[in-house]
């Protein structure tokens, strides 16, 4: 006996998360916007734990949970100052529209194509400590270069947002 | 209790991905399209956990690589962030529209 997804809680997770999304691309509130992602973050956490992934489910909540909407919290109440400057009209762009349901509709025949290929959910799950000592062996170098970018990242956006001077 | 398969997560990646590619095309305010491909990048992890868990269950390969890209697309929103407040100073306004200093 394999191991198995719970069909009711990731029905209920998924239109959690799809939910969230189409709530973040029709609302006309920017800040509202901006919480519906954070809906859609958490929801996509939870399908990471449904597969057995803890770290990453952790890191999920805190870095786009936690980090990334205040990040954009904070920037659009830094540009957006008066109440009705969140406010916009429905953009409804036909192009955008035409694009996604081309590629929607290419992506939806290549699952149906090949998308049963793997069907079991195999037993083994490792837990966080294979996790880490596999990060720590042979995903070190990436891990090291991840950091360093990082790094250049949170230097240029420092500089980058700096007052000039005048 | 029915079972759900990998391609289950894959419907739901590609869901969500779609919406953010719309999202992203459709969207004239620069916060509104960095957050619709945050969107996008959250629905590539998703593909690659899954399949991770399906595939390499004990390599765990697609878990790592969401890591990477967890880490790739934290610094761009941080980048893309200060950007638009960059732009903001010297234009008073996230509209896309209104970034058009290099148009010839």
């Amino acid at each position: 006996m394999s191991e198995t997804v719970n069909g009711v809680t990731f029905i209920i997770l998924a239109f959690a998360s799809i939910i969230g999304a189409i709530g973040m691309l029709t609302t006309r509130n920017i800040v509202h916007a901006s919480f519906w992602l954070l809906e859609v973050m958490v929801a996509v956490g939870g399908l990471y734990l449904l597969l057995s992934a803890e770290f990453l489910a952790v890191v999920q909540i805190l870095v786009y949970a936690g980090a990334v909407s205040v990040l954009l919290l904070f920037v659009i109440m830094l540009t957006l100052r008066r109440r009705e400057d969140s406010v916009r009209p429905v953009e409804i762009s036909i192009g955008g529209g035409v694009l996604a349901a081309v590629f929607g509709t290419v992506i939806y025949v290549a699952i149906a194509q090949y998308g049963d290929r793997v069907a079991e959910m195999p037993d083994v799950a490792p837990g966080v400590a294979e996790l880490g000592e596999l990060l720590f062996t042979r995903w070190a170098l990436p891990f090291e270069v991840a950091s360093l970018v990082l790094l250049v990242a949170l230097v240029g956006a420092v500089w980058w947002s700096k007052e000039e001077d005048r | 209790m029915t079972e759900v398969g990998p391609a289950a997560f894959m419907g739901l990646a590609a869901v969500l991905f779609t919406l953010g590619l719309y999202g992203a095309v459709a969207r004239k305010s620069a916060v509104m399209v960095l957050m619709s491909l945050e969107l996008m990048a959250v629905a590539v992890n998703l593909n690659m956990v899954a399949l991770s868990r399906f595939v390499t269950p004990t390599e765990m390969t697609g878990q790592y690589f969401a890591i990477f890209t967890m880490v790739v697309s934290a610094a761009e929103i941080g980048l893309g962030l200060a950007l638009v407040l960059a732009i903001y100073r010297q234009t008073r306004s996230v509209e896309l529209s209104a970034f058009d200093s290099l148009k010839g």
